[in-house]
């Protein structure tokens, strides 16, 4: 763990509330934005995995499959969003882990816990965040975000429609 | 419906429609474990998930918990996962390896992967009694019959019945497409199985396989979305959007020609969809496996394998088998409204890298645990699940085509895709199983 200055630490962790707010306000956009061009959001199917590329992933996605996701959800035919979920995210434990004297990039460690519902049902997610940030004069952006749920192993009982 | 200790099958399915019951009905599910899971063949595994003397993966077989392991001498046993002293469950992980022995964590009783005593603590504690090691329940109970087809496991807990090959019959086409495709011959799993409970009775998900209606209606969100992006990619990048893109862009695609696609029934309920959407581009990497392809096989044979036509296979009651993309979905059903799969995919052999990704994008976009395609799928399944447990109808309606298939030896065939003979078929096999004679 690395001594940041109480303002790193306090400008990290509105970064992840912020990215907590956007998923459950469902800001699109606004999420598009939290990547960079090249940025990927990665959830490995066990702990065990070190890296997203080539391996089978519960969840490795850039850009472009994004959008292929906001547009599905989007559309008036993604039957099973009817009713669509909703959910409710809390982001804690927030440790820095480095930050890059020069760049002010950022390698950060939380966790989170999700609350979702649907059609009658209450689902509960935990787990781990580890975000690779670059730093840039207009904020943070993700390079890398590993999303480890701890769960991952499990069987699912209903897809997981949306990031966690 | 039930009469003495049995049922009337034929009031429950007809020819071209089939009562509610089948589906919602408990007691109906139990006779389906006895009477279909716990006597056909069954799916246990592929051997290259136990590729090390001592190495275990653990499923069911209907309602029973089952061992694959590898014996130091290259044997696959199955085995009921049960301890012969006092029946604790032998293994509870999913997968590992064991070393020498299976060790029970009750009173450490030892087995060896084909099942036979290793060691018993207290020896002398059973001088002058009943217990004999020439007793076979002494020992791990194996599975009645095995067998081992290309590397793909099968065990079936009834002692009669016909042997693998005979049973597969023609199906066997979706084994051999997923081998032949490999230059050596040979796949190899890929260790991560997705597991999915579907609040739905396991037929409905056989029924949805082979379904060609539903795709370009139930996806279509996807499909539009994944249609746009492929414009936005190829516009932004200049170049041509990927393969994989095309796997989920495909459901968009018009309704006809998922209709001029072939059915075929097989004998037992086996099923075949035919056609695929883009399954041999020519772009260089699919060139460099055709190359390869051929060193090994010649460029005769190289061309019968690679024109195999195959979209999605059924073998029933077990297996959703996607030959051309490596993908394989084991179905455990565990009650009339639930039922879990497991979903593999596979590494052909001597391949290029660039096949395998290809396996890999369909088993993320389609079968991993944030699929955009059966997330709808699920969906459906289950309202139908809610629909037919209710008493707003009786019966299910496979009449599509009903009637127009071409009959030839026991293969059913119809070339209009939307035909709703995989339905039909399948439940012409299910009430044989099912009217059996109990233990027969
Ligand atoms: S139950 Fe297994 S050793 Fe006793
Ligand atoms: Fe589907």
């Amino acid at each position: 763990m690395s001594e940041v200055s109480l303002e790193t630490q306090r400008r990290v962790e509105q970064f992840l509330y912020r990215q907590a707010e956007i998923l459950d306000e469902r800001m699109w956009d606004d999420w598009l934005n939290l990547f960079t061009p090249e940025g990927h959001y990665w959830m490995p199917a066990s702990p065990e995995q070190t890296e997203g590329e080539g391996q089978a992933n519960i969840f490795y996605e850039d850009h472009y499959l994004m959008r292929v996701r906001i547009g599905r959800v989007n559309h008036p035919n993604a039957w099973s969003q009817y009713p669509p979920n909703r959910t409710g995210h809390v982001v804690s434990n927030v440790i820095v882990e480095t930050e890059d004297a020069a760049s002010g990039d950022i390698v950060v460690r939380s966790k989170f816990y999700v609350a979702e519902y649907r059609n009658d049902e209450q689902r509960f997610f935990a787990g781990k965040y580890r975000h690779d940030l670059v730093n840039s004069p207009d904020g943070y952006r993700i390079r890398l975000q590993r999303v480890d749920i701890v769960n991952a192993e499990g069987p699912f009982d209903y897809v997981l429609q949306y990031w966690i | 419906m039930a009469g003495g200790n049995g049922f009337d099958i034929d009031a429950l399915v007809e020819p071209d429609r089939v009562h509610r019951a089948c589906y919602a009905d408990e007691e109906i599910f139990e006779r389906e474990i006895r009477q279909i899971f716990h006597k056909s063949w069954i799916y246990v595994g592929h051997e290259s998930q136990v590729p090390n003397a001592g190495d275990y993966a653990t499923t069911v077989i209907g309602k029973q918990p089952v061992i694959m392991a590898r014996h130091p001498d290259r044997s696959i046993h199955v085995l009921y996962n049960r301890c012969p002293h006092r029946g604790a469950l032998l293994c509870n992980q999913r997968s590992g390896n064991t070393g020498a022995a299976f060790t029970c964590s009750y009173h450490s009783w030892q087995f060896k992967m084909d099942g036979k005593v290793r060691h018993i603590p207290i020896q002398s504690g059973y001088d002058n009694t009943r217990f004999s090691l020439d007793d076979p329940d002494s020992h791990m109970k194996p599975v009645a019959r095995k067998e081992v087809y290309r590397g793909f496991v099968f065990a079936s807990l009834a002692a009669d019945g016909p042997d693998l090959k005979d049973w597969l019959g023609t199906a066997i086409a979706g084994i051999d497409d997923m081998c032949d495709r490999a230059p050596e011959g040979e796949v190899e799993v890929v260790p991560t199985c997705f597991r999915m409970i579907q609040k739905s009775n396991w037929k409905i998900f056989l029924e949805n396989q082979l379904d060609a209606v539903h795709p370009s209606i139930t996806h279509t969100s996807t499909g539009l979305a994944a249609q746009k992006v492929e414009q936005e990619m190829e516009a932004e990048t200049g170049k041509p959007p990927p393969l994989s893109y095309h796997y989920i862009s495909a459901f968009a695609m018009d309704l006809d020609k998922w209709g001029a696609l072939d059915v075929v029934g097989h004998p037992h309920g086996h099923c075949v969809l035919q056609g695929y959407m883009g399954l041999r581009p020519s772009d260089p990497d699919t060139l460099e496996y055709e190359e390869v392809m051929r060193k090994h096989y010649g460029p005769e044979r190289t061309e019968e394998i690679l024109d195999v036509n195959i979209h999605h296979l059924l073998v029933y009651p077990c297996l959703s088998i996607q030959s051309p993309l490596q993908q394989l979905r084991a179905v455990r059903p565990l009650a009339a409204n639930k039922t879990l799969t497991e979903i593999w995919h596979f590494r052909l052999k001597g391949a290029p890298e660039p096949i395998y990704r290809r396996a890999l994008d369909y088993f993320y976009l389609v079968n991993s645990p944030s699929t955009m395609i059966n997330a709808d799928d699920l969906y459906n399944f289950w309202k139908c699940q809610v629909g037919l447990e209710s008493e707003g109808g009786d019966w299910v309606s496979f009449h599509r085509n009903a009637g127009q298939d071409r009959v030839e030896d026991g293969v059913a065939t119809s070339n209009i895709g939307f035909s709703e003979l995989p339905m039909r078929n399948q439940f012409e096999a299910w009430r044989d199983y099912m009217a059996a004679e109990d233990g027969a």
